[in-house]
């Protein structure tokens, strides 16, 4: 089922992490198993920050394999040394658990080469690079992995979530929601639905140097935006061309560092109210999400099948 | 019970023309019967007096507890209940087998008032999906937007939304009539059985797909046709009906109801044929 929220502030920043955390925390019963936020946070924008993993959770109800956490260190080690190799220049990090770490640095080359080279090492996986994208995801319900990445205080101007419950894939943080558009620079997507040329998708884009982390087939929509965009389309255009080349039923929201999007399939599957004002944007799977941070009575309404929208900051 | 069988004297609902078939075999039984009026009525159904109001503040309640406290109400024969903050909970108002005026101060969720017979409700606020699933009679009207799926597989009453509907409006409608009074999304009238739907604005994509019966009235543009939905001509009944319909509904006061396209079934499908697929496949 899934349960999926996004919300974008225009013209000034709020508390996304805590407002994210009430939407996707209405929406646990729709999917219990991760969440995930995509926050974008007010940062100096100077420096990228790469999140990144070195290992799962392995925690109650995970699908992923046991390993001795002195893996951890090890890997860790080999991502800072690549780093080096590399010619980035960290200027901060931070441990946010066993297994995910946060580094803001100095880096001006290719990004794509640059996660190809940092992925080569097992089981690490960059869940984000930007200017102000944050991307979390872990196993649990929002308050649970927002009280362990410590987002209750994230200001920003809009952000995307995801409450997942598995069906294609593991229970684990590579299948969770959001996706990073790797290989660009703070651009994440979300997904409820199921996409069903996700195998024929995938084989075309692999062959033209996209990179898939997960057997999810959300991540297909992140990826396939990104090569669109790679080859000079929108974000808005690529959100439309995508109506017709992901076959199944899907609503999903896309946001990159100035702009929030929504697309939904051509049959209107699946389910999305939304709330629009001149300075808020809200919208949920469901009308309480947007409920637990607008509790005033508001118009609200579902927009039609395939249609897609975007909107600046 | 009445046997049918063997009565001599015609009862009034076989005066009336119903039920003048033969019943045979174990699973005979006799169906609204006028001579019996309570059987009009659900055993437990409370007298409710329209007269007597009360205020329910479902805030802090979950749809179970507002349910149960909306039964209670009726059991001590409130007959106007005024349900404050709902804030788009599911499933409230569900269930409701009685007279009783239901008003919503604000928006609902999924399948509000939904398997309803007989009350009339009144939402000052949007609804979410499957508004009014299977209701069987009674009036609901919805004063802002509806999500999908709305009035899916209704039996009969009146189901209005002033505002705009999402996709699959009236899936699987089996009575009833559906009003809308902005536009409606895709597949609306989607394998529709029987029944009416009124849209006043514009419709989506494969209107009145594989829809076996009923009748669709589109004020707007059309997407598209579904399989098997074609065009009709409208007649003055048409005409005067949809007048009468859009003034209950307290909608369209100068609308020209004489330019709505009217949408039936072709009754093309195989299930439509004389012949059964395989007898088909021998004449052929």
């Amino acid at each position: 089922m899934c349960g999926i929220a996004g919300l974008i502030h225009r013209g000034k920043s709020s508390n996304v992490g805590s407002e994210l955390q009430l939407m996707l925390q209405a929406l646990k019963h729709r999917g219990p198993d991760s969440t995930g936020y995509a926050l974008y946070a007010e940062n100096d924008g100077k420096n990228f920050i790469m999140r990144f993993k070195v290992g799962e959770n392995v925690g109650e109800g995970s699908t992923s394999i046991n390993e001795d956490a002195s893996v951890y260190d090890k890997r860790k080690k080999l991502v800072d040394n690549t780093l080096g190799e590399l010619g980035a220049k960290v200027i901060k990090e931070d441990q946010l658990t066993p297994y995910s770490f946060r580094y803001e640095m100095q880096f001006n080359d290719d990004l794509m080469e640059f996660s190809k080279k940092i992925e080569s090492i097992e089981s690490v996986e960059i869940l984000s690079i930007g200017k102000s994208l944050e991307l979390i995801k872990d196993l649990g319900d929002a308050a649970t992995v927002s009280e362990r990445y410590g987002l209750g205080n994230v200001k920003g101007t809009h952000a995307i979530g995801h409450a997942r419950m598995a069906t294609e894939s593991g229970v684990d943080i590579k299948s969770a929601h959001p996706f990073w558009g790797y290989p660009f620079s703070d651009v994440s997507v979300v997904h409820n639905g199921q996409l069903t040329n996700y195998w024929n998708n995938r084989r075309v884009l692999e062959n033209k140097g996209m990179r898939f982390m997960s057997e999810c087939d959300s991540e297909l929509i992140a990826v396939y935006l990104a090569e669109k965009m790679r080859n000079g389309a929108t974000l808005e255009e690529g959100m439309k061309d995508s109506l017709t080349g992901l076959d199944g039923v899907f609503t999903y929201f896309v946001a990159t560092k100035d702009s929030l999007g929504m697309a939904k399939d051509t049959m209107a599957a699946k389910p999305l109210v939304l709330y629009e004002s001149d300075d808020l944007v809200a919208m949920g799977s469901e009308e309480i999400a947007i409920r637990s941070i607008l509790p005033q009575e508001i118009d609200t309404y579902d927009p039609f099948d395939g249609e897609v929208k975007v909107w600046q900051i | 019970m009445a046997n049918l069988k063997t009565a001599e004297k015609k009862t009034k609902a076989q005066s009336m023309g119903l039920h003048t078939e033969v019943l045979t075999g174990k699973t005979q039984q006799k169906f609204f019967n006028p001579d019996e009026a309570e059987n009009f009525f659900y055993w437990g159904a409370y007298d409710v007096d329209f007269n007597k109001r009360t205020d329910l503040d479902v805030k802090d309640m979950n749809c179970k507890e507002a349910n149960r406290r909306i039964d209670e109400l009726m059991s001590q024969g409130y007959g106007t209940i005024v349900i404050k903050n709902p804030q788009g909970k599911h499933s409230l108002g569900v269930g409701i087998l009685n007279k009783l005026n239901l008003i919503f101060e604000g928006s609902l969720g999924y399948f509000g008032v939904g398997s309803i017979d007989g009350p009339m409700v009144r939402v000052n606020g949007r609804v979410g999906w499957s508004c009014a699933e299977n209701m069987m009679a009674g009036k609901v009207v919805i004063e802002k937007n509806a999500g999908s799926c709305f009035g899916a597989a209704i039996r009969g009453g009146d189901l209005i939304c002033k505002g705009s509907v999402g996709a699959r409006t009236g899936i699987d409608q089996k009575g009833g009539t559906i009003i809308v009074g902005g536009d409606a999304g895709a597949f609306t009238g989607f394998m529709m059985q029987r029944g009416r739907i009124i849209i006043m604005g514009d419709v989506g994509i494969n209107l009145g797909d594989s829809m076996y019966d009923g009748t669709i009235y589109v004020g707007g543009k059309i997407g598209s046709f579904g399989s098997d939905a074609i065009e009709s001509p409208m007649t003055k009944s048409d005409i005067d009906w949809l007048k009468r319909k859009l003034k209950v509904a307290e909608l369209g006061e100068n609308f020209d109801v004489s330019k709505m396209t009217k949408v039936v079934a072709g009754k093309k499908l195989w299930n439509y044929d004389a012949l059964e697929p395989t007898e088909k496949k021998g004449a052929i």
